[in-house]
């Protein structure tokens, strides 16, 4: 039972920390239940999809299909988390006023949410098919103590929702002025270990082959495997041996979301009217 | 969509693009690398590996081909090869090693993972 509940916990945490995070972006967000209920709601089926298929996935495209499906699915999380930042730079402002024009709000709240809906929907389409295949298995085929395994599995998915929601209430501390900077910053890195984990999927495929050199290896010092290497590789990407392909995505992917936010940005002088 | 979500029609399309795009380049390129590997095979059966241990030459692809004889899933993982990979019961995966230096690489079953372990000796 207690291998069962930390398999699912450990799968379940991740997308748990998204969720947390994206609750937070959203606080105070008209509808951000409707939409972020339904990324999880379709996340959860993509999984159980995903795991009836997984067979024919895993066959196609010469054997690397599951790594391209994985690699597809970050891409897609990598491109709404980028588009969130950017929209948010250009009208974060405008949005914050309008807050209590309720009208308003629900209009301009909704674009933005579609974005992290799907980025809600991925994370949990990535650890659920991983959780469902898990415990298909187990109540496929070990007998006896399937019930047992099920509960630990069970109590690993209330951990992780425990998780999600201690994520979202520490965000809420964050004072409200500088909340936005901080998210702003957060998805940038989560959008950037996203891209280096999509490369990773590649280079398993055989795809991307170049620059495959190992950069560094800190396993000795904190595996991406231990519990905070799983906080830190989920929160800002680390990776215990990276590829160089991979920093240079990461790097490159960081480059380009605060160049679009700062490109897109309203002119300073909105500033002074604010202020 | 776009009168749904006037702001959506970007990400939506972008994410056709890129879906496409990935699963396009794949096609053409994946199954061209496979070839030129060594292929060794190895078996899951009773959430034990068969061999255990493997001996591949160093600086060379191997292609890894993996056979779950059991009825439940598995998934295959080594960290120091950079690999995760689920197979469904009675199912096979392909895995890509690509050159190595001589060396250990440990592997598991991610979902018995304290029993279900082997090792690639790369020399």
């Amino acid at each position: 039972m207690i291998a069962a509940l930390i398999i699912v916990f450990r799968e379940v945490f991740e997308a748990g920390l998204i969720v947390g995070i994206v609750l937070a972006v959203t606080h105070g967000v008209a509808r951000r239940g409707v939409w972020i209920s339904a990324g999880v709601a379709a996340g959860v089926l993509g999984s159980c999809v995903m795991a009836a298929f997984a067979g024919l996935i895993s066959q196609a495209f010469a054997g690397a299909g599951q790594e391209l499906v994985n690699a597809t699915v970050l891409s897609i999380a990598v491109v709404m988390l980028t588009w969130h930042n950017v929209w948010m730079a250009r009208h974060g402002r405008e949005l914050a006023a309008e807050f209590r024009a309720a009208g308003q709000a629900v209009a301009a709240g909704a674009k933005s949410l579609f974005a992290l809906a799907v980025v809600v929907c991925v994370a949990v389409l990535r650890e659920g098919f991983e959780v469902v295949m898990f415990l298909y298995g187990v109540l496929a085929s070990e007998g006896a103590s399937a019930i047992e395994v099920f509960a630990g599995g069970v109590l690993g998915l209330l951990l992780g929702a425990a998780v999600c929601a201690a994520t979202y209430f520490g965000m809420l501390n964050i004072p409200q002025r500088y909340l936005f900077g901080v998210t702003s910053f957060m998805i940038a890195f989560l959008a950037a270990g996203m891209a280096a984990q999509a490369i990773g999927f590649l280079e398993q495929a055989n795809v991307v082959v170049a620059l495959d050199q190992t950069v560094w290896d800190s396993s000795w010092l904190l595996s991406d495997g231990s519990i905070l290497g799983r906080v830190l590789r989920t929160l800002i990407g680390y990776n215990d041996h990276p590829t160089l392909m991979q920093l240079a995505v990461y790097g490159a992917t960081l480059a380009v979301m605060f160049g679009l936010m700062k490109l897109m940005a309203p002119p300073a002088r909105n500033h002074a009217v604010i202020a | 969509m776009a009168l749904i979500w006037p702001g959506a029609s970007w990400p939506t399309a972008s994410l056709a693009g890129i879906a496409a795009t990935v699963l396009a380049w794949c096609w053409a390129i994946a199954p061209a690398h496979a070839q030129d590997a060594i292929e060794v095979t190895i078996t899951v059966k009773d959430h034990a590996f068969n061999p255990a241990q493997i001996e591949i030459p160093a600086g060379k692809a191997v292609a890894l081909r993996v056979k779950n004889l059991d009825s439940s899933p598995m998934e295959f993982e080594s960290k120091s090869l950079r690999v995760e990979k689920v197979l469904t019961g009675n199912g096979e995966a392909l895995i890509n090693i690509r050159p190595q230096k001589p060396g250990r690489y440990e592997f598991f079953d991610d979902f018995h993972a304290a029993t279900t372990k082997g090792v690639v000796v790369v020399k």
